[in-house]
């Protein structure tokens, strides 16, 4: 009774752990999706890195001096673990979301103060730290299971990550050997790799790995992650600005190229479901620390994201792009939060007179 | 239960927050009178502005409605006795607050209820509109929606376009405003129409929320053939607010830094207008008020009429408090009340609410997470402001920024707070954010005065100064002086420019001529102070010489050297010169 306490002395709470429990339950239809697609090893992959970033999250908040028991219960860690599991390769070594998990905890969000000061979105820094250091290990993606000779079990699966070979002694290279007897690299590869060397988009169609508008298992594990969102969306879990300028701006770019050149360029619907367009664009760049705060501020972010995709997809080094392109918006925030403040009640645009 | 909108175009507000209303414990029972307590506790400002002035003693008798503390001049509202009795004390007490403190209060010790001498019942159309002031000025009525303006100083600006009677009530438990528009809706109409009339309003709004449906029906058969617009507004936290309701009803903002008033607004809460009505027919000061009481710990919840000075505990024990259940009292609602520590603070003429909060029923314990920058708090905003990047300023001390992010503007309406998933106690830190601020503001005016200050005292030395030498230079060249200037050179500070008569000398007022265009081009020049360092040595010479001088001088013939000498100094040109330099320098 004889504290004074503020007002207001009703609020909703603290619901922080049940904010991030929810993107962590409308990740599940991309998840299984993802599992349809490429067997065991995402799974594996997502509880590596799952384990990584809360043991390595517990370390570095009794390190801070901080109670890990009460400040764990945010659940961020397990959010960040999941997000960069399901980026990485599922039969990458067990090292890699070992790694990428100690990178994204501590270096990009414990190092910077905990959850709320990061610059960078945790996940996304471990991924590209990944990316950028092991470029083999993390472009090693496999086929659908549907397009391999030889799809691996679990048994397999576990081995094949931890050990480097399948139960009957094949290696990660022989597994990538499709039915064709060819290595086959990701849809978005392959576009960028086979249009370089002259082949029209109509042509690269007509290869097993494209499926009916993009590509084999890409296109369902995107729908997924866009139900995922879906949901995220009615709950109000993340605002629309961010997601619906993201797979616009993507859209709006591909639309302009497509139109100026189909032959040369894919489709928009090819980029809206390839790689990691629906996740990133719900469950990545809707992530509050790392993104812009203010309305405005969300829509231009998460437009610069989009474009940033194309040019990179289109134009860059790297196949996918959405890791890249929300680190480097990351890095705009702070000052797109400066120069979009919303006009404040009674503070009238100069020149309008009250009536 | 919702009442679908009339004809009124509204304009919606940004922002606000669906909140459970939970008023129906409270507002389903009819307004119940609070049996007479044996003391009553009345704080002289119960509103915003001055105190009212004590006019009774200790050991005086005093009789209800009689004035015992009469409106300070400037803003202020007067202050009765609500029930007959011996005023027991005047000194500080307890009043309602959440931080401890005491403000100067009357006690009375009451006897009996009383009945006040009533003028004889009129009808208000057969009153002057000066009557009518006065007899709103006279019954120290506030505004009783929680600002606590006196109703009276807002009748100053006619004529006005809008009238607004806030009926909105937009936050939980509350349901005083409800059962008084339920109750007694033809007097609300009655004030509202007064009032209307004494500010020449073009247009009288009364605004309800949908929640209240039984409420809009009653107001809505008493503004029947009236010229009061009924508006029913959506039920949404915080519609109630002054500025926000003038955008929802109006589409206009209140500039900020400004008064709803310097736009030709003017808003009255429904029981203000109910208080005017009786002030005016019945000349009754405003001595009681309706007060919700209700919350879990509360086991006969309601709204109850209680006089002005009521002790908290008392209403609580009349209202069955169960102290077993009971965590915390609450004055006012439970988003923008304070916590209550003290129960024998009184109730005033602001408290509409009292909440006995049982169990779980309010926020028990304050464990705040990081900000995670959701932006929740922005969407609720309803002055659109960007409450996290003001709570991290005001965290990190940046308070020019905050004010630069116009903390000024937030209304602590708590919907930041109450949507934060961090749970943030964020409008306590706007308000520490403000306080800094004010007091930096404090700071700044003290610190303008005093500076303003030394350098009209710096302008007026150095002027002095050069007037001295100019007018030596002068004298000497035309060979004529019989004592120096200055009259008092040794303390210049006491030194007047006005006291010195001219000699009626042609040579003299020839230097005094000169004298005085010498001074106003050294005032001219920009770098005063730079001139002035340029002529110290001379300056310290002439100083030096006025000293012995008027040694000599005083040594010689003391009453010839005063008023009779000075040829030069205290001309009005001189001191018309100046003058604009303190002044600019004050503002």
């Amino acid at each position: 009774m004889n504290v004074a306490i503020s007002s207001p002395h009703r609020t909703l709470g603290d619901r922080v752990g049940p904010v991030m429990r929810m993107v962590v339950y409308c990740t599940a239809p991309g998840m299984t999706a993802l599992m349809a697609f490429f067997g065991w090893g995402v799974m594996i992959q997502v509880w590596l890195a799952i384990g990584t970033c809360v043991i390595g999250e517990a370390l570095c908040l009794s390190l801070r001096g901080r109670d890990p028991r009460h400040e764990m219960k945010d659940f961020s860690a397990f959010v960040t673990g999941l997000l960069l599991g399901l980026c990485l390769p599922p039969y990458a070594p067990w090292w890699i979301p070992l790694i990428g998990g100690l990178f994204a905890i501590v270096v990009a969000k414990q190092l910077y103060g905990g959850l709320g000061m990061n610059l960078f979105n945790p996940a996304m820094a471990g991924f590209i730290f990944l990316i950028v250091s092991f470029p083999v290990a993390m472009t090693a993606w496999t086929l659908p299971l549907g397009l391999l000779s030889d799809p691996p079990g679990l048994l397999d699966s576990i081995t094949l990550i931890f050990a480097g070979e399948t139960l009957s002694g094949q290696s990660l290279a022989a597994l990538r050997i499709g039915i064709d007897g060819f290595t086959m690299a990701t849809p978005l590869d392959h576009v960028r790799i086979d249009v370089a060397q002259g082949l029209m988009i109509s042509e690269l169609l007509d290869q097993p790995t494209f499926g009916a508008f993009a590509g084999v298992g890409w296109e369902w594990v995107n729908l997924a992650f866009l139900l995922g969102g879906g949901v995220l969306l009615q709950q109000k879990i993340i605002g629309w600005h961010i997601p619906i300028s993201v797979t616009g701006g993507l859209l709006g770019m591909a639309t302009i190229f497509y139109i100026w050149n189909p032959d040369h360029y894919s489709s928009p619907i090819f980029h809206l479901f390839s790689g990691g367009t629906m996740l990133g664009a719900f469950f990545v760049a809707t992530d509050p620390v790392s993104a812009s705060t203010t309305p405005r501020g969300r829509i231009y972010y998460g437009l610069g994201i989009g474009v940033l995709v194309y040019l990179i997809r289109t134009f860059g080094a790297y196949p996918d792009a959405m890791a890249f392109s929300i680190l480097l918006m990351n890095l705009v925030a702070p000052t797109l939060d400066q120069y979009t403040v919303p006009r404040v009640y009674g503070h009238l645009p100069t020149g309008k007179k009250p009536p | 239960m919702t009442v679908k909108n009339n004809n009124w175009h509204l304009h919606g507000f940004p922002g606000g927050i669906e909140l459970p209303e939970r008023k129906e414990r409270a507002s389903d029972s009819a307004i119940e009178t609070l049996p007479l307590p044996p003391l009553l506790v009345l704080p002289l400002r119960q509103h915003n502005g001055l105190p009212a002035l004590p006019v009774v003693q200790e050991g005086d008798c005093v009789h209800r409605g009689q004035l015992i503390g009469r409106a300070a001049e400037g803003r202020s509202a007067a202050l009765h006795a609500p029930a007959d009795g011996v005023v027991s004390f005047i000194g500080y007490h307890a009043y309602p607050n959440d931080s401890g403190l005491t403000e100067l209060c009357i006690g009375l010790c009451t006897d009996e209820i009383g009945s006040i001498d009533e003028e004889e019942m009129v009808d208000d159309i057969d009153l002057s509109e000066e009557d009518m002031r006065e007899r709103i000025a006279m019954a120290g009525i506030v505004g009783l929606g929680g600002a606590g303006f006196p109703s009276a100083d807002k009748l100053t600006r006619n004529p006005v376009k809008w009238l607004i009677i806030n009926g909105a009530e937009c936050e939980p438990y509350i349901s005083c405003d409800d059962r008084l528009m339920r109750e007694r809706s033809a007097a609300i109409v009655n004030g509202a129409q007064i009032l209307g009339r004494l500010l020449r309003a073009e247009k009288i709004l009364l605004a309800i929320e949908d929640n209240k449906p039984d409420a809009i029906a009653a107001m809505a058969d008493a503004c029947f053939e009236t010229h009061i617009e009924l508006v029913v507004i959506p039920a949404r936290y915080p519609s109630g607010a002054q500025k926000q309701l003038v955008q929802n009803l109006l589409g206009i903002e209140v500039p900020s830094g400004q008064h709803s008033v310097d736009i030709g607004i003017v808003m009255y809460n429904t029981g203000t207008c109910y208080a005017v009505a009786r002030a005016v027919a019945h000349s009754e000061p405003l001595i009681s008020r309706i007060v919700t009481v209700s919350g879990d710990a509360i086991e006969r919840p309601g709204n109850y009429e209680v006089l002005i000075g009521t002790p908290i505990e008392y209403l609580l024990q009349s209202a069955c408090v169960n102290p077993n259940k009971l965590r915390r009292v609450i004055l006012g609602g439970p988003i923008m009340g304070i916590a209550i520590n003290d129960l024998a603070a009184p109730v005033t003429k602001l408290t509409n609410c009292l909440i006995g909060s049982g169990p779980g029923e309010l926020d028990e314990e304050l464990s705040a997470r990081e900000c995670i920058r959701c932006g929740d708090c922005v969407e609720v905003c309803p002055a659109s402001l960007m409450p996290q990047q003001l709570y991290w300023t005001i965290k990190s001390e940046q308070h020019a920024r905050a004010a630069a992010l116009h903390l000024g503007d937030c209304i602590e309406c708590g919907a930041c707070a109450y949507v934060c998933p961090s749970h943030i106690p964020l409008v306590h830190y706007y308000r520490h954010g403000k306080s800094v601020l004010w007091a930096a503001d404090q700071q700044r005016t003290g610190a303008n005065h005093a500076r303003a200050r030394f350098e009209a005292r710096e302008e007026r030395l150095e002027f002095q100064q050069n007037a001295r030498t100019s007018a030596q230079s002068a004298r000497s060249s035309v060979h004529h002086y019989e004592s120096e200037s200055v009259a008092d050179a040794a303390s210049p500070d006491a030194a007047d420019l006005t006291i010195m008569p001219l000699e009626p000398d042609a040579a003299a007022v020839a230097a005094a001529g000169m004298a005085t265009e010498t001074i106003a081009k050294t005032l001219k020049t920009a770098a005063v102070t730079g001139a002035h360092n340029d002529r110290m040595p001379e300056v310290l010479a002439a100083a030096q010489r006025a000293r012995t001088k008027r040694a000599n001088a005083a040594a010689h013939s003391a009453p010839d050297s005063a008023p009779g000498s000075a040829p030069t100094t205290g001309t009005e040109p001189d001191r018309a010169n100046i003058a604009p330099y303190s002044d600019k320098d004050k503002t």
